[in-house]
């Protein structure tokens, strides 16, 4: 997994609540593999009609926001389904952090497995950076995950994320490896546990 | 002596292997369901060659992509036919039992875990689907993970978790006739929203919760994650006991009495404190649909559509407006003037023979004015919906009685509703597009579903009911 640390780039706002990840990476798209391009159909639905055609208005599509790689949106970014591959998405399309109120549990979950990282901020923050992006759309904003600040323009704003997510995305951390160190302690607890608990095994 | 204890601390504690001091902790996972989808997870494995640590404990099922309608045997969509095949093939190379598309125990992972006694009280269970959390219904910790963290339980058996916030929801009094699980969780999500419960587990208690069957529970605890639940839980009691004895992979004899003896003390101590506490009168329940492109969009059937003007938060009105635009509505609209194209009964929501009982029981003798699909929970559900007859009802009514999969709730599997159309559905997401691109959701129980068939709009299904056995 990639780390992250820093970044400062262009950042899209996108005004709406609850984008689920049914929006992010509609069911169709849930066969392809990863290696089939799931950045192109990010969002799909909403960034082009249903002849293929991108829809002008919608951010994404606005030469000031094509290349964003940081979103800023409403409050329950990510919700709904547990699909990974919407996380794949938005980080093949190079959006590399997500700036909401926030987020679907198991989304938040998902991103920072594949080094997105999801910065909570409260309503009025996310208001702000939304009307200020809109309003000057050039404005580079820095998100620093070290300092767990948003820079944009003059503003700066503190972030929240989980000090263990922080720390799997500064160190590009791998879970397994992680796991594996602690096989002794599982392998007891299975053993113990199958004394304790046998009816927790199926029966059949 | 030892400190109260919520149900949800004391089945936390029952699979903690190691907490470390950033307080992450590593969890004993008793069951792994995987279905198509988790296609990614093994490729994972196939990329580092890494075997399943417990096939044992890992049962695959064949649901989100097989065919509910066409004929079985010939699945006509390569890709389709491909993930199916896919399924099969990683099962048989991990040697994990799979439910597979011709098993006459195939159906929804949802459905299929409860109903073979897979799912037992007091176990931790995940899968990689949201609606996992239908498991606590009987008990059980259970929540929907990626396809990374299906790869690390594949691996490992073992699943890092950070401890959620607890919330108790309090359903008390008794729900009038006609009026089901269904109606009480979309009760629930439009009061708390669909964040309300964002990193919290919940307990759902108080009596309206007790008096339920099992499957209006699993109904009940499928859709907590669209409130942004982790999980959802019941305490196992009686009920509970009564549905696990018995079934194919559940305890037998001794093991099944030493079950009880456990899952017995699986209940929130007296004095235990929660993180939030929300409480609902269940006599004050109507039955609920949704109008708009959120669960939390849900009011009761006599409501009209909400009106943007009159919202002073201008993110809110802005949420409504999109969703009225996209919906095809007006503000204001009596919700029982809205007329439907299409009818659903399915999904690990409200596909159990008793949500199928109850759609029969409005339909019977009566005809609906749409298309319809009723694909029951499993095929088994199926099997016996047909030795009760309910097939001829929903046949004889004029809807489609079609097989067991996730169908039109997701789509996927190529059953979806045309651009533009609304279906009066007993699914769990009316998110825009979700059946099918332009596809209009409305989402209901399944009686009020039937209602709507006859009707040909959204409609109460109370005085359908009048007279009849419910």
């Amino acid at each position: 997994m990639d780390k992250f640390t820093r970044i400062t780039a262009t950042a899209c706002p996108l005004n709406v609540t609850n984008i689920n990840t049914d929006q992010l990476l509609p069911a169709r798209y849930l066969k392809w593999p990863r290696a089939a391009g799931l950045g192109k159909v990010l969002l799909q639905d909403l960034r082009f009609d249903s002849a293929g055609r991108a829809e002008p208005d919608f951010p994404l599509n606005r030469p000031q926001w094509r290349d964003a790689k940081i979103v800023v949106a409403g409050r329950n970014f990510g919700c709904g389904s547990s699909r990974e591959a919407a996380v794949y998405a938005l980080y093949d399309y190079g959006i590399r952090c997500v700036i909401a109120p926030s987020f679907g549990d198991i989304f938040a979950g998902n991103a920072v497995q594949n080094g997105l990282l999801t910065a909570a901020v409260p309503d009025d923050v996310a208001a702000e950076l939304m009307a200020q992006l809109t309003t000057t759309p050039g404005t580079p904003v820095t998100v620093d995950l070290e300092q767990q600040t948003i820079s944009c323009g003059n503003h700066s704003y503190g972030f929240a994320i989980d000090p263990v997510r922080r720390m799997r995305l500064l160190n590009g951390w791998d879970d397994i490896a992680l796991t594996e160190s602690f096989s002794d302690r599982i392998s007891a607890f299975k053993a113990a546990d199958r004394i304790h608990r046998a009816w927790a095994l199926p029966s059949e | 002596m030892t400190e109260a204890q919520t149900l949800i601390d004391k089945l936390w504690a029952a699979h903690e292997i190691v907490r470390r001091e950033d307080g992450d902790s590593l969890l004993w996972v008793d069951r792994h369901y995987v279905h198509e989808g988790s296609f990614h997870a093994f490729s994972r494995l196939a990329e580092r060659g890494a075997p399943v640590a417990e096939p044992g404990l890992t049962f695959g099922v064949a649901d989100h992509y097989v065919p509910t309608r066409a004929p079985r045997d010939k699945i006509g969509n390569p890709d389709i036919a491909r993930m199916v095949r896919q399924m099969d093939e990683n099962a048989a190379k991990h040697r994990i039992k799979l439910f597979g598309l011709n098993d006459r125990r195939q159906g929804i992972v949802h459905v299929v875990g409860p109903e073979q006694g897979l799912t037992l009280p007091g176990l931790l269970i995940v899968c990689g689907d949201s609606h996992t959390s239908t498991h606590g219904a009987l008990g059980a910790f259970a929540f929907g993970i990626g396809a990374s963290e299906v790869a690390h339980v594949l691996m490992t058996q073992t699943i890092w978790q950070r401890r959620p916030k607890r919330m108790r929801i309090t359903v008390n009094g008794e729900a009038a006739p006609g009026i089901g699980a269904k109606d009480i969780v979309l009760a629930i999500i439009a009061k708390i929203g669909a964040d309300g419960a964002t990193s919290h587990a919940i307990e759902f208690a108080g009596s309206a919760i007790r008096a339920l069957s099992i499957e209006g529970r699993l109904t009940l605890c499928n859709m907590s994650i669209e409130a942004g639940a982790r999980c959802g839980m019941v305490a196992p009691d009686h009920v509970t006991f009564e549905y696990v004895k018995g079934r194919p992979f559940a305890p037998k004899g001794a093991a099944f009495d030493q079950g009880v003896e456990a899952w017995s003390k699986l209940k929130t101590d007296d004095g235990a404190e929660f993180d939030r506490e929300v409480a609902l009168d269940a006599a004050a329940i109507a039955p609920v649909v949704t109008w708009g492109t959120s669960p939390q969009h849900a009011l009761p059937i006599d409501a009209s559509v909400p009106d943007p003007a009159g919202e002073t938060n201008p993110a809110r009105a802005n949420e409504l407006r999109e969703a009225i635009d996209y919906m095809g509505l007006r503000p204001g609209q009596k919700l029982t003037a809205i007329a439907i194209n299409r009818a659903f009964i399915g999904s690990c929501t409200n596909a159990r023979i008793e949500d199928l009982r109850a759609a029969a029981a409005v339909l019977v003798g009566r005809t609906s004015k749409v298309p319809g699909l009723v694909s029951p929970g499993s095929s088994l559900v199926k099997r016996q919906a047909e030795e009760e007859g309910l097939d001829r009802v929903f046949r004889d009514a004029g809807l489609e009685w079609g097989e067991s999969g996730c169908s039109m709730c997701v789509g996927i599997n190529g059953d979806i509703v045309a651009p533009g159309e609304r279906c009066a559905s007993t699914t769990n997401r009316n998110f825009r597009g979700r059946q099918g691109p332009g596809a209009r959701t409305h989402l209901m129980s399944p009686a009020m579903v039937a209602a709507a068939a006859v009707a040909g709009r959204l409609s109460d299904v109370r005085p359908l009911l009048a007279g009849r056995k419910i």
